[in-house]
Parts: structure tokens; C-alpha cells; sequence
């Protein structure tokens, strides 16, 4: 019995939200949808703890699904790669979950919440599959479930502000537009090597040196990913989807839909193509590296003048995905790895945040404008300390999570390309203080009215535990670090 | 040189089709249209997959007992047919929430809608009346 499971794991992590979702939809009741979704966020959690512990024997599970052996059949591959998407987005899901209990009911109409979980789980679903599988066209499939789900998702909040549907619109427009072009790249791919997996891809790829339609078709997928992945100027339909959606949806788009898609360029960059090596190396150097300063820039200043805090937290998103793809485009294995470290930590920071500012949000009952924050640090000792820790990591001080990302960062690019980057790393991290400052301040120094009357357990349950694991992880990153750099190994191997 | 032009066609054809889409979508100020435009702009795509599994003189892929038959590829087809599906949810998604976005703004037209989200979110931000308070000493 147990032996069937660890055989098939590759697909019951998928399979495990995709299938519950099609019973929660069935359950009327608040409680139990809620309930079954907890139980199998926490199920797909397991799994993926369970998936980690054979990859450290295994290193490299492949799945033929149904059966049908690879290249014909589809592909599922889990190495020590992709582990550490599968781990992020299974665990962060969890934490979601259970923080959605008493927010959920309070800014969704009754009778559709157990359709909204449903959709919560086809989103989760569709991330895990995103990452598992080794099929080109399949990727698709699975980046479309995800993205349609989470549209659903965003346009949820429109239960309380009707600026959700322009969000979820822009958000499935420009989506929509990026997943066609990957396809088309697909479809290029296809025509020059006639395969769709992922490895069979990489050594076919090796015998058509500068074929155009190969060129192009890279170029397709990678503008394409580049979209669902919000990298600098194709973000635009990231800070409203992730301000207007309901807290809880905020919390898991947030710390897990980007992050996704991410571990995507990666595989397109450094494991598709890692046989035509001029044309990763130019664009990792003309096009990647230069929107990736940009983002860290333009991100963070979006940040600093922004009102509306869902906002600027999703704006400071835009210049933290700025940093993972400036850790991939540097292009060495340190630099790499620095990014998986990142994409990592970005994911619990991030997580904590929203979390902390849309709890404040159920309390005060209205948009989390920096003008209504003020003086509720006193009244919220809990969430406010939980939300300085995690602003601490955002910004990088020692001893959190986010200092060790910015350490293994400004590390790699002092060792590779000297030490201008690090610098523009360092100012980038500076001006993050400035608009994570100004939402302490008025929460401390200001005087307000009085509104909130007692914090609720059921909702600061998850901000301590996010809290806590980015205390921890500053504190013993040898998991992160170790992972990221095996996973960066795996890679780029031993060519640099 | 036309002869070659002639000669693929139908990859014009995708072409075209393909830029009207992205032109619709990006340039359109009507919702509606801009889904349409999107619609447009998969079905290009699909034209581009189908375009791939024709072989000149192919037969459909039903196994032959003569050995020098040459099949079409039938992955295309089922690759699109898959597409398709993905094409008709993200077309009745984006029309639903059209419809939802003109039952509450009034208005499908994109310049109306955001005039009125900026009013909003101005709103927002001024109605927290906190600007005056001073800090604790």
C-alpha cells in the first residue's frame, strides 16, 4: 500500500487538490468545505514532505503517466529542483488555508464559498502541476488551469470593491496573451525537433544550432513566461489583481503564483536550452539582467510612493521577482542558487506581510490605506510585531530569512561581475526600508481611534507560524541554502 | 520566389490572423472587443499547430499495410483540440466578467471604467482623515 503511494507520488501531489475540489464544490456548509480543503492543503503538504525525503535517495523521479513511457507519453519529473516550488507552494497553501477561515466567510458571499475553494484548490492544483510535469504542451495546460482559477479568484473581491473585476479582467487579458505566446513557442519547438518533452527537447535542441524558428520559438516562450511571471515591464496586471482580490487570495497569489513561474524561466534557460549556450548568454545579459534592474528600482518606487498597502506590498513583489531574475541572469551557479534561496524566502516574507496587512484589514473593516493604519500597533501588538519581523526580512536585516537570501545574492554577483551590482543590490534594499518605515511608523507613532477590541487566534495562528519559519530560516538556513545550491547544481552541472 | 510565397500560405494566413488579434486586444478600448481580439488571436495559434501536422501527400494517420505510405501527424490535431478547450474557458471567463464589470460600472468601455476606478481609489485614500494628528511625544 504504501509502496504503490511512494511509486506515484509525482501525481497524487496534483492529483490530491485537483480531485477535492470537485467534492468541495458539492459541500454547502462554511465549516466542511473549509475543513476538506484544510485536509487536503495539508494532505498535498504531506505528499510534497514525503516526495522531498525520496528525492534526497532518489535525486531524479521520473513518472510516465498512464504508462506511456517517455518521450511518446507525458512526463512527470521531480528532481531537486523542482522540489523546492513543490514545497513552497504546498506549504504556503496551507498556511492560506487555515488563515482563510474567519476571512473568507467575511468578504464572500455565503453561498459561494465553497465554490471559492474549489477554486482555490483547481489554482493549487494547477502551480503543483505546473512545476511536476516535463511536457512542454502539458505545462501549458496546467499554467492555464492555474491562471484561470486565480482569475476567478481575484474577481471575487467584488463583493466588496468592484475594481476586483477590472483586476481580474486586465489579469486574465494579459495572462491569456502570455500563455498563447508560449504556446506558439511550443508549437515552433515542435516544428524543428518534433518532441514535446522537456529532456528530449534539450538533446534535440543540440543539433540545430541558430535555427530561426528555434531562435523565435525561444523568444516566444520566454516573453510568454516572462508575462505570468511578472518580470519588470510585463507586470501591469500584478499590483491590482493581488490589491483587490480577497485577503486570503491576496495571501496565496502572492507568496505562490509567481514563484511558479519563475521556476519555469529557470527550466526554459539553464535546462532546455542549456546546449545552445550564445543564445542563453545573450539574453541572460541584454535582456534579463537590464529588466531585472529596472524592476528592483522601478518596483521599489513604485513602492515608496504608494497609499494603498495591498498595493505597495504587490509593487515591493515586482522588485523582489527583480532579484531572482537578476540572481538567474548573473548565470553562475552561486548566483543561481541565490535565486532559489530567494524565491524561497521572497515566499515566506511576502506571505507574512499580506497576512499581517489584510488581518488588519478584517479588523478595521474598510481598504488598508497608510492614513487608516495609524496607531494601530498598539491596538494589534501581535500582528504589528509579527509584520515588523517580517519587514525586517523583506528588507534584510541579520538573523532573518532575508538576510541570508541577500547575503548568497551580493555574494554571487561580487564574485562574477564585479562589484556594481552588489552595490545596486544594496542601494535597491535601502530604499525598501523607506516604504516598509513609513507603515511602521504611522502603525506606532501615530495616535488613533479606537477599534479593535481583542486580535483573533484563529487569524494570527498562521502570521506566527510564517513568522516564526522566517526567524528560523534566518537563523539555521543550511535547508534553503543546501537545497538551492544542489538544485543549482542540478542545473547548470558542472559547465561553470 | 512567389511560389514559395504561395507556397506557405496558410503560415500567412496565421500571420494575419495573428496580428489582428493582438491588434484588437491591445488597441481596442471596448472590453468586449478586446475578448473577441483574444479569440482571434488563439485561433491563429491553432491555425499555426494545424499547419504543422500536414504533410504534402500525407494520408490520415490510419496504420497501412503498403510500406512507403506517408502519414500526417496526428499530435497537432490533439494538442489543438486540448488548446481549444483551454480557448472556450478563457473566451466565456472574460465574458462573464464583461457582463459583471457592465452591471456595475455601467459602462464596458475602458476609458469609463478607469475614470471612474480612479475616482475610487482617490476616494480611498482620502477618506482614512488621519492627516492631522500629531505624534505622541
Amino acid at each position: 500500500m504504501i509502496d504503490i503511494l511512494i511509486k506515484n507520488l509525482p501525481i497524487i501531489v496534483v492529483l490530491c487538490p485537483l480531485m477535492m475540489s470537485l467534492f468541495v464544490v458539492l459541500i454547502p456548509n462554511i465549516f466542511f468545505s473549509w475543513a476538506l480543503t484544510t485536509l487536503s492543503t495539508f494532505l498535498t503538504f504531506l505528499f510534497s514532505i514525503l516526495l522531498y525525503q525520496e528525492i534526497q535517495i532518489h535525486s531524479h523521479i521520473s513518472y510516465a503517466l498512464g504508462k506511456w513511457m517517455p518521450p511518446i507519453g507525458i512526463e512527470y519529473i521531480i528532481d531537486k529542483v523542482a522540489i523546492i516550488p513543490i514545497i513552497i507552494i504546498s506549504g504556503i497553501s496551507f498556511l492560506a488555508t487555515i488563515f482563510a477561515y474567519k476571512i473568507m466567510p467575511e468578504e464572500i458571499e455565503k453561498k459561494s464559498i465553497s465554490k471559492v475553494y474549489s477554486l482555490w484548490l483547481l489554482a493549487i492544483a494547477g502551480l503543483l502541476g505546473l512545476v511536476t510535469t516535463g511536457d512542454a504542451f502539458n505545462l501549458f495546460v496546467f499554467l492555464e488551469i492555474s491562471s484561470l482559477a486565480s482569475v476567478a479568484l481575484v474577481a471575487m473581491g467584488a463583493h466588496q470593491d468592484k475594481q476586483a473585476l477590472v483586476a481580474a479582467y486586465n489579469y486574465l487579458i494579459i495572462g491569456a496573451v502570455g500563455a498563447t505566446l508560449y504556446v506558439i513557442g511550443v508549437g515552433l519547438l515542435y516544428g524543428v525537433t518534433g518532441t514535446l518533452n522537456m529532456a528530449d527537447l534539450t538533446n534535440r535542441i543540440a543539433d540545430l544550432n541558430n535555427n530561426r524558428a528555434l531562435i523565435a520559438g525561444f523568444g516566444f516562450m520566454i516573453v510568454g513566461i516572462m508575462v505570468k511571471a511578472a518580470v519588470f515591464p510585463l507586470h501591469i496586471w500584478l499590483p491590482r489583481a493581488y490589491a483587490y482580490a480577497p485577503s486570503a487570495v491576496s495571501v496565496l497569489l502572492a507568496a505562490t503564483a509567481t514563484k511558479a513561474s519563475l521556476y519555469i524561466l529557470a527550466r526554459i534557460l539553464f535546462s532546455i536550452f542549456e546546449n545552445s549556450e550564445n543564445l542563453i548568454n545573450n539574453t541572460l545579459l541584454f535582456v534579463i539582467l537590464p529588466l531585472s534592474l529596472l524592476a528592483m528600482f522601478a518596483g521599489t518606487i513604485m513602492a515608496i510612493y504608494e497609499k494603498d498597502i495591498k498595493r505597495l506590498l504587490a509593487h515591493s513583489s515586482v522588485a523582489q521577482i527583480g532579484y531572482i531574475t537578476l540572481a538567474f541572469a548573473i548565470g553562475t551557479k552561486a548566483s543561481i542558487a541565490a535565486g532559489f534561496i530567494h524565491m524561497f524566502n521572497h515566499a515566506i516574507i511576502k506571505g507574512g506581510l499580506f497576512i499581517a496587512i489584510t488581518s488588519i484589514g478584517f479588523y478595521i473593516k474598510r481598504r488598508v490605506t497608510i492614513n487608516n493604519l495609524s496607531g494601530l500597533g498598539r491596538e494589534m501588538p501581535i500582528t504589528f510585531f509579527c509584520f515588523v519581523l517580517c519587514s525586517l526580512s523583506l528588507a534584510g536585516l541579520p538573523l532573518t530569512a532575508g538576510f541570508i537570501s541577500k547575503l548568497y545574492l551580493i555574494k554571487a554577483s561580487i564574485s562574477s561581475d564585479g562589484i556594481w551590482l552588489a552595490i545596486l543590490i544594496l542601494i535597491s534594499s535601502a530604499l525598501s526600508v523607506v516604504y516598509l518605515w513609513k507603515i511602521i511608523e504611522v502603525m506606532w507613532m501615530r495616535e488613533g481611534k479606537k477599534i479593535v477590541k481583542k486580535e483573533n487566534p484563529a487569524i494570527y495562528i498562521s502570521l506566527i507560524i510564517i513568522t516564526f519559519l522566517n526567524i528560523y530560516f534566518g537563523l539555521d538556513a543550511s535547508l534553503v541554502v543546501n537545497g538551492s545550491f544542489e538544485a543549482a547544481d542540478k542545473l547548470i552541472g558542472d559547465l561553470k | 520566389m512567389i511560389s514559395s510565397t504561395i507556397g506557405i500560405w496558410n503560415y500567412w494566413i496565421v500571420f494575419c490572423l495573428m496580428m489582428i488579434g493582438l491588434f484588437l486586444v491591445i488597441g481596442r478600448k471596448n472590453l468586449l472587443k478586446k475578448i473577441v481580439g483574444l479569440a482571434i488571436f488563439q485561433t491563429s495559434v491553432f491555425l499555426l499547430y494545424i499547419t504543422f501536422g500536414k504533410i504534402k501527400g500525407g494520408t490520415p494517420p490510419i496504420l497501412n499495410e503498403s510500406i512507403d505510405t506517408i502519414y500526417s501527424n496526428p499530435l497537432p490535431h490533439v494538442l489543438i483540440l486540448t488548446a481549444i478547450v483551454v480557448g472556450v474557458a478563457t473566451t466565456a471567463l472574460g465574458l462573464s466578467l464583461v457582463l459583471r464589470i457592465n452591471s456595475e460600472y455601467g459602462s464596458i468601455e475602458e476609458d469609463d471604467v478607469s475614470a471612474q476606478d480612479l475616482v475610487d481609489y482617490h476616494d480611498d485614500i482620502e477618506t482614512g482623515k488621519n492627516f492631522d494628528l500629531k505624534f505622541k511625544k
